[in-house]
């Protein structure tokens, strides 16, 4: 177990599995997105307050989930990097970074179009709109540092410290944003109402959300390849991968 | 321990009294800074009093943020940073000194100019006396917060722009508290809340910030 946890962590051992591993991540997750898209628009009953409109939610909650769970997966794998010294674990933040912020850009620009019929507006300063704009600019922040530095290893060591000093800020800002918020006065819109949601709409929204995390891992993975490609042009290992091809 | 934090205190602000314009220039920002907003504002007093506290609120920040971008430049280039971190002393109170040895440099005229800010704004006394002790709370912990971000881009020549993108997020829920206790002074509500909350924030980042910004300068200088 920790000798293959070992080799996981070399370069040449993650980048043969991640090539054999791609092409079956990515048809699982075309398979999954599609069940669930098929689950969220047709199968799935009409809500009796948002009509259709309801629908963008199989897109916009999956990716907001998503769009949390990557910059904590970052914040873990950048502290295993720092720790550990463990350059693959430094790979896969920079990996995530752009896909992460991709997920956020996607919760935005959704929850912006499902709150223009709902709400009346394209945006509102909501306590929950809000953190997720601020987590866009941490995601930011955190990319645009990384090209900064021309040393890719300070690269990587810099930017995760700054991923541990961001996510011990997540929840301090989450709760500042969300008590600014009710220090005003209260609109009167909220998300999801007091009821839970119902299991015809929820195991479509599950299904997306695996879908989700399958499309992340494929594209992680494709990106940590092409990383590795960059970093290690000079070993003897790719050298010799390239021959035989 | 005490000895080696009020020399480097001491010594920063010999430097600091060589070149006074460190502390004049951001003072400056955020007095034109603040100007530029009632031009946009209007002339209307009552309009200045509700958007008063929050101009002034980011015109400190900014002010704070970008003075300390050049926090640990001059001792990057001219090798002293190294001597800092070989010497025998804790980086992380080292590091402190510094902070501490930039606020009164460039915090503290902030803090001096806010009341007069204040009066332009068209502020009433009391809310001016609640603006002033955020303003003594909260420009520490923009220096802390801004000394790790000028750590992290300390190799940058001209790192103002990415400075303020690295720290500003993380400066928002101090604005929110201190503009928050403005505003609740204006309208003669209770502040101590907000005021805790801010103190809570500072000692937070006291004990923190040091830290990660002496294992940054490690890793950026290479060890």
């Amino acid at each position: 177990m920790w000798l293959w946890f070992h080799k996981l962590g070399t370069a040449r051992y993650f980048y043969s599995l991640a090539t054999t591993l791609t092409p079956w991540l990515a048809w699982l997750a075309g398979l999954v997105i599609v069940t669930g898209l098929y689950l969220g628009l047709v199968v799935a009953p009409i809500d009796y307050q948002q009509k259709d409109a309801y629908r963008i939610m199989f897109v916009h909650v999956p990716s907001a989930w998503m769009s949390m769970m990557i910059y904590t997966m970052m914040a873990l794998s950048g502290a295993v990097g720092l720790v550990w010294r463990i350059k693959l674990a430094h790979v896969a933040c920079t990996a995530a970074a752009t896909i992460g912020a991709s997920f956020t850009l996607i919760t935005l620009v959704t929850g912006s179009i499902w709150g223009k019929p709902m709400w009346g507006a394209w945006w509102a300063w909501d306590a929950r709109l809000t953190s997720e704009l601020i987590l866009l600019f941490l995601y930011l922040g955190f990319i645009a540092l990384q090209s900064a530095i021309p040393d890719r290893s300070k690269a990587q060591k810099a930017g995760a410290i700054l991923l541990l000093a961001g996510v011990v800020n997540i929840p301090i800002i989450h709760y500042s944003v969300l008590w600014w918020h009710t220090l005003h006065q209260n609109p009167s819109v909220s998300k999801f109402g007091a009821p839970s949601i119902h299991t015809s709409m929820l195991i479509p929204l599950l299904v997306m959300t695996v879908g989700f995390m399958l499309f992340f891992l494929t594209i992680l993975a494709l990106r940590m390849r092409a990383i590795i490609l960059e970093t290690e042009q000079r070993a003897k290992w790719l050298r010799q991968l390239e021959e035989t091809a | 321990m005490a000895g080696i934090f009020a020399t480097v205190v001491k010594r920063d602000l010999v430097l600091v009294t060589r070149s006074p314009a460190e502390c004049t220039t951001p003072v400056l920002f955020f007095v034109i800074c603040t100007t530029l907003f009632s031009f946009i504002a209007g002339t209307d007093l009552a309009v200045l009093r509700t958007v008063g506290p929050g101009v002034i609120w980011v015109a400190a920040l900014l002010a704070s943020i970008l003075s300390l971008d050049g926090l640990f430049r001059n001792d990057y280039e001219d090798g002293t940073l190294d001597q800092i971190l070989i010497s025998p002393h804790p980086l992380p109170l080292i590091v402190l000194a510094k902070i501490f040895a930039h606020w009164i440099a460039a915090g503290l005229p902030l803090l001096a100019i806010s009341p007069i800010l204040g009066i332009l704004m068209n502020l009433d006394s009391h809310t001016i006396a609640v603006l002033v002790v955020t303003i003594a709370i909260s420009t520490p912990i923009f220096s802390l917060i801004g000394a790790f971000g000028a750590s992290l881009v300390l190799s940058q020549k001209k790192a103002g722009t990415l400075l303020s993108l690295l720290t500003l997020p993380l400066c928002v829920p101090i604005l929110i508290f201190s503009v928050s206790a403005v505003l609740a002074a204006a309208a003669e509500l209770p502040v101590a809340g907000h005021l805790m909350l801010l103190g809570s924030l500072f000692v937070f980042a006291l004990t923190l910030a040091p830290f990660a910004t002496a294992s940054t300068l490690r890793i950026m200088l290479g060890n």
